[in-house]
């Protein structure tokens, strides 16, 4: 009985089943004394044989009405009022004739006790009925009222409204932060406050997604049970209630009421998670077109005039006849400027990219010889008579990167080895594996005047920080977007003088396991 | 000059400023040139003018112009030489699996642009006349017929694989072949994401070809968009 007790609205029955038992048998005597003194006076008009069974009847109503035990008074005081009733006067004497009123007595007895026992079984029935009926309900109002919740929040408020209404408890719902550790929700003023120990539990519950504390097999001695809020997907959070002492899950039966409430729950977060994802990544889908769209008409609108600048100037210096000797070098300076004008808009608009965020790399296994190749071809016009030497050993493995940006980087390397060191500098550009390490190496190396000593690693950040005065002007933004790009690539990069004098920009790419060739391909190159 | 022998040429751009200087080099080398703005004019140009080469731009106020190279390839084999930004490599090999000739990215020098145009005039003369069996850039000489590879007049020995990326390179020479291309005509169709094939051995072929791999100056690459063979 205990876990219908539970149930709020079942209390008043239950204390009116209970009450005075002795009450009761009181009142099944007193039903006997009335028909004794409705049926008696009937005598000399009806047989004792119908008396009898007036009296039959009385106790048969009162066993359904009472039970077994008003129903046995009822039958000894009929049993009394018959013999008195046959022999009035001989009251005590109780002869072989008065058998066949113990037949009576007996009869009255067992119809008594049978009559209570079926109606005893059918009421508990229907009350199981009923019950069942409530408690489906309560889960069905439950469950209706968290339909329309699109907020954790809302989902708190009404799981513990129907907690404090189905259960008379009162709780808190528990929710993980990322790593996995159950905090308290900081809102309700009204919320119990619960202890380490009971944290502690609670974190058990989650972490073993079964229900821990009071009334569980886990830390019963708990005043809170706690129940995992387990939703397909995974454990949402926990419920933690405390429980009236009548209604704790002991019971299958309450456990059962209880694990269904936190499924709901459990559910009904879960939907409110997803609902949330849906909303962010709409939300970051619709900021990211925004980004791309403004982006890509600024560097249009930015490319358009300085491809028209590029090629003007450049129309001018090849113009027919010849330009004189100063006007040829202003046309020239002014070609140079253009070109170096458009890798800066080419830069920023990298950067713009990069940490908005909004590029997406095009990671592909590259060949490191063929990426520095590209970019000494684009790059070389920027370095003049310099002279330029690479180191690469010729198995070099494949690393995974974006070909354009990476050739960005190194373009940017070159551009200001071009531009930093004296015109007849050595400019090396050196690659290599480190297995151990996991990472791909590349060098840019000059024997030119190198870095302002102590600053190497400042150069790097001048545009982070947003100086823009500084005494070596343009470098921040090459270098700023050189590191953007190898950091989004998961790497690193330093720069440093040499022992022997120059600069040395280094970048560190980490290396993967490269996709295999076709077997038939491998045999091939084991062939050669 | 005489106007009725000079080729013809049409640039299709809306950028006044480039489609000048593009007019004033192809002049200066004796092309006649047509000018459209829009796709829609260029479209029309290309079928009336019937230019001996189409300067297209991608980004027309009115659509893609790779609609256009679409259409003209349908009738006409005329080099299309298509300008570009530098962030839309998608873009440049769309346009050259389409039939696009080549691509410039803008800014681009007019020495680049001159450059261009001639090999991919030199292509098409070539594409007319015999095709020749005997193919040599740099130290390197190729004979088709007898699949024979030398550098520096010593034999080279190429895979099978190597020799057929070669092979299709020099079918194209000067021109760019798109790595979907390349793969699909060397490994097969259902190769297509298997990229870092042609990369290895276009290593390979450079390793084996090259004077300084790293520093090629004929098995170029145009970076995320595919291959040159530069004679």
């Amino acid at each position: 009985m205990a876990y219908h007790a539970g149930m709020s609205m079942f209390r008043p029955s239950q204390e009116s089943n209970d009450a005075r038992p002795l009450a009761k048998v009181a009142a099944g005597a007193g039903v006997s004394l009335l028909t004794a003194a409705v049926g008696l006076p009937l005598l000399p008009l009806l047989d004792l044989v119908n008396v009898a069974v007036l009296f039959l009847l009385a106790v048969v109503l009162v066993a359904i009405r009472l039970g077994r035990a008003p129903a046995a008074a009822a039958s000894l005081v009929a049993f009394c009022a018959l013999v008195l009733a046959a022999h009035p006067a001989d009251a005590s004497g109780f002869g072989p004739g008065e058998f066949r009123y113990a037949v009576a007595l007996a009869v009255m007895l067992a119809v008594g006790w049978i009559t209570a026992r079926l109606t005893a079984s059918l009421r508990a029935q229907a009350e199981g009925a009923v019950r069942r009926e409530a408690r489906t309900r309560a889960l069905y109002e439950f469950a209706r009222a968290l339909q329309p919740a699109l907020l954790t929040g809302q989902v708190f408020e009404i799981t513990l409204r129907f907690a404090e209404r189905t259960f008379d408890a009162r709780g808190a719902v528990l929710l993980p932060d990322a790593a996995g550790r159950l905090g308290l929700p900081a809102r309700d003023a009204g919320m119990p406050v619960l202890s380490v120990l009971d944290m502690a539990a609670a974190q058990w519950a989650y972490d073993h997604a079964s229900a821990a504390g009071a009334g569980t097999a886990t830390l019963p001695g708990n005043q809170y049970v706690y129940l995992p809020l387990s939703a397909p997907m995974r454990t949402r959070g926990v419920l933690a209630l405390r429980l009236p002492a009548h209604s704790l899950p002991a019971a299958p039966e309450q456990r059962g009421l209880l694990d269904a409430f936190a499924a709901l729950a459990a559910i009904a977060l879960e939907r409110v998670h997803y609902v949330e994802v849906a909303q962010d990544t709409e939300v970051k889908m619709e900021g990211e077109r925004l980004r791309n769209s403004l982006l890509a008409a600024l560097s249009h609108d930015l490319r358009t005039p300085l491809t028209g600048l590029v090629g003007l100037s450049e129309s001018l210096t090849l113009s027919r006849p010849p330009l004189q000797g100063g006007q040829m070098e202003l046309a020239t300076a002014l070609r140079d400027e253009a070109r170096r004008m458009s890798t800066l808009v080419a830069n920023l608009l990298d950067m713009a990219r990069i940490q908005s965020g909004g590029v997406r790399l095009n990671l592909q296994w590259q060949l490191v010889e063929e990426l520095v190749g590209s970019a000494l071809r684009a790059c070389r016009w920027q370095l003049g008579a310099r002279r330029i030497e690479t180191q690469m050993p010729a198995a070099l493995p494949l690393v995974r990167f974006d070909a354009t940006l990476l050739e960005r980087v190194l373009c940017n390397l070159l551009e200001n080895a071009g531009k930093y060191t004296p015109p007849d500098a050595r400019i090396t550009i050196a690659a290599d594996a480190d297995l151990e390490a996991g990472v791909l190496r590349l060098r840019v190396l000059d024997d030119g005047p190198g870095l302002p000593p102590g600053r190497e690693d400042a150069l790097f950040e001048k545009f982070v920080r947003g100086r823009q005065e500084s005494p070596i002007a343009g470098v921040g933004l090459g270098l700023a977007i050189c590191r953007a790009i190898v950091e989004a690539h998961g790497g690193r990069m330093r720069a440093f003088n040499l022992e022997e004098g120059g600069a040395c920009f280094e970048l560190e790419l980490p290396l993967g396991e490269p996709p295999p060739l076709p077997a038939a391909d491998i045999a091939e190159s084991q062939e050669t | 000059m005489n106007i009725e022998t000079s080729p013809i040429a049409l640039i299709v751009e809306d950028e006044p400023q480039i489609r000048r200087f593009v007019r004033m080099a192809l002049e200066g080398e004796g092309w006649q040139v047509h000018q459209s703005e829009t796709l829609k004019r260029g479209l029309i140009d290309a079928g009336t003018r019937t230019p001996d080469l189409i300067i297209l731009d991608l980004g027309l106020p009115d659509g893609d112009g790779i609609q256009l190279i679409r259409d003209v390839r349908t009738w006409s084999p005329v080099p299309i030489v298509v300008l570009s930004a530098r962030i839309d490599e998608s873009d440049k090999i769309t346009a050259l699996d389409a039939g696009a000739d080549d691509y410039l990215t803008k800014p681009f020098g007019i020495g680049e642009l001159l450059a261009r145009v001639r090999a991919a005039l030199r292509r098409q003369h070539k594409a007319g006349g015999e095709a020749s069996a005997v193919f040599s850039f740099g130290k390197v000489a190729v004979d088709l017929h007898k699949r024979r590879v030398e550098r520096a007049g010593e034999a080279v020995h190429l895979t099978p694989t190597e020799y057929k990326l070669l092979s299709v390179l020099l079918a194209n020479v000067g021109r760019v072949v798109t790595a979907p291309q390349l793969l699909r005509e060397v490994w097969g169709p259902s190769n297509a994401d298997n990229g870092h094939y042609v990369r290895i051995y276009m290593g390979h072929l450079r390793q084996k070809l090259e004077d300084d791999p790293a520093q090629p100056r004929h098995l170029l690459t145009e970076t995320a968009v595919g291959y040159r063979l530069q004679p």
